[in-house]
């Protein structure tokens, strides 16, 4: 480097030779990027990110040590806090586990009863990434009409449980309570009016230039690398990977509601974002059936049932389709009414670890849009 | 079957022959709908996997899990094939006095935190990884807090 100031023009006559020397800057953990509590290494070469390396482990509580000396009930209002967004999965998903491991069926009626409270909460979820994402790329009033609408659903969670985010829903062998009176009128009447309301936010984004062209054609992944990397949920689906858990591994009676998996094969951020938006869709079509079939099993059909509190010996796992990917649990039980290990396999946690991989090549300016994608949620991945 | 041969959806029948007929130590101990499980001997893990990856088409490693027995340890993966929703889970084990395993990150990159969180938790070496460092704790700690002999207070 020499001190001399050069003519701009020279500048640009040698800009090809021009060695620039790499820079490491650190984004987190306090970032309005970072949404929550996460570190962002990139290494810069002028404006371009030639590497990145997240840092998370800010929030690491020890959940599955924890979870070791409690009895299976005590574990089901931890397993809400693993995330506040979709704390409906994650305890449907421990208590799937359990059911499975005690080999049990649970009543028809909680099988729709849980369809309909975790499309919900994917409903509801996606709303707070929308949200998220809104405010990444500069547009508050995506933000505001977002949390408007995750409002409706969140009391539609109030009229199901009585809570509004950590729910403590799912029981094992069913669920705590029947839906309330009222209810299916009030979801039905909610996903009506939320498909014309997601409508008038999906034309804000697309006729705004700057969502659109910080998204488009940004951060192209292809099938394989998604793969490999162990990218799940819509933005793998926007890739290209045409693999949805509720359809193609189906738990619960998920194979018995009809819905469409949405897959782009554009592999871009845009893509991304489209698949979540049209997956609101299809779970306000998914709601809408099984509010139905609950409706049509009348009110005194039996919505949970009586369990043994001691887990007979062995191991099992289990996985549904979270909001953000694939979560999996697996429970290793020794006979007591205590888990030997119960892990779990967060889809964020390993989301995230793929964050070199689609920020590489793009602009510094660009990494926050980019990484909105992931959904990030500290909560599950550290555990 | 051709054991050498290149299956894209290969279903849990399929698998539950290839498998023991290709490598004579792997163990399938019982399959279920989508379901095979099966037990693989340390040595052959890194071979069995590029296997599975390869010439079954399990392009995604859900998890790589640990477990404490006590008297040993054990690491669990859970593979996927994204044609038909077939899952694998192998289990492999591995004694206290030597806790050493192949490293699967080189055939599934989505294993790299997998893999560091289970040797950071557990205290079991994956070789060949190429980033072995604590991720989750922090890098003063001295134990493995995962493990049964390390007691949480007011447990006991």
């Amino acid at each position: 480097m020499t001190d001399s100031i050069v003519p701009i023009k020279e500048i640009e006559e040698n800009m090809e030779k021009m060695d620039t020397d790499k820079m490491w800057v650190i984004m987190g953990p306090q970032h309005p990027f970072s949404h929550g509590l996460w570190t962002l290494k990139v290494q810069l070469d002028g404006e371009i990110v030639t590497d990145a390396e997240p840092i998370v482990g800010y929030l690491h509580r020890g959940w599955e040590k924890e979870v070791e000396n409690r009895e299976y009930p005590k574990i089901i209002p931890m397993a809400d806090r693993l995330c506040y967004a979709a704390s409906m999965t994650y305890t449907h998903l421990y208590c799937m586990t359990v059911e499975k491991a005690l080999g049990i069926d649970i009543p028809e009626k909680a099988k729709y009863i849980r369809i309909v409270a975790d499309e919900v909460c994917r409903i509801q979820s996606h709303l707070m990434w929308l949200a998220a994402v809104g405010t990444d790329l500069g547009n508050l009033t995506v933000f505001l009409w977002c949390m408007r609408e995750r409002e409706y659903f969140l009391d539609l969670n109030v009229k199901l449980c009585g809570a509004r985010m950590t729910t403590n829903y799912p029981r094992i062998g069913g669920v705590r309570n029947d839906t309330t009176e009222l209810f299916d009128r009030d979801i039905l009447r909610t996903v009506d009016r939320f498909e014309k309301a997601l409508w008038d936010i999906i034309y804000l984004i697309d006729d705004s230039s700057i969502f659109v062209s910080r998204m488009k054609g940004i951060s192209i992944l292809t099938r394989e690398q998604v793969a490999n990397v162990g990218l799940t949920g819509p933005a793998m689906r926007g890739c290209g990977v045409d693999f949805d858990i509720r359809r193609d591994d189906p738990y619960d009676n998920y194979d018995k509601v009809d819905f469409e998996v949405p897959v782009l094969n554009t592999g871009d951020s845009y893509a991304r974002y489209m698949i979540r938006v049209e997956e609101m869709f299809q779970s306000c079509e998914i709601i809408r059936q099984a509010v139905q079939k609950v409706k049509a099993l009348g009110k005194n059909a039996p919505y949970r049932i009586k369990t043994p509190s001691k887990v007979p010996a062995g191991t099992h796992f289990t996985r549904l389709e979270d909001p953000r990917g694939e979560s999996l649990m697996y429970l290793v039980s020794d006979g007591t009414d205590r888990p030997w290990r119960l892990k779990v396999r967060s889809p964020i946690f390993v989301n995230v670890s793929s964050a070199k991989l689609q920020s590489v090549g793009t602009r510094i300016a660009d990494v926050p849009a980019v990484l909105a994608q992931i959904d990030m949620c500290l909560g599950e991945t550290d555990r | 079957m051709d054991a050498n041969a290149i299956y894209q959806t290969p279903t849990v029948e399929d698998i539950a022959q290839l498998l023991p007929a290709k490598f004579s130590g792997v163990n399938v101990t019982g399959t279920e709908t989508r379901r095979v499980f099966a037990t693989v001997p340390r040595e052959n893990l890194f071979e069995v996997c590029t296997y599975i990856h390869d010439n079954l088409t399990f392009e995604h490693c859900s998890t790589v899990i640990g477990v404490d027995y006590v008297d040993h340890l054990a690491t669990v993966y859970h593979l996927t094939n994204y044609y038909n929703g077939v899952m694998i889970e192998l289990v492999v084990d591995i004694p206290c006095d030597d806790m050493h395993v192949d490293s699967v990150t080189p055939i599934w990159e989505g294993a790299n935190w997998h893999e560091r969180e289970t040797w950071e938790l557990f205290g079991i070496v994956f070789d060949n990884h190429p980033k072995l460092e604590r991720l989750l704790t922090p890098e003063t700690y001295e134990f493995f807090p995962f493990r049964k002999s390390y007691k949480l207070r007011g447990s006991e």
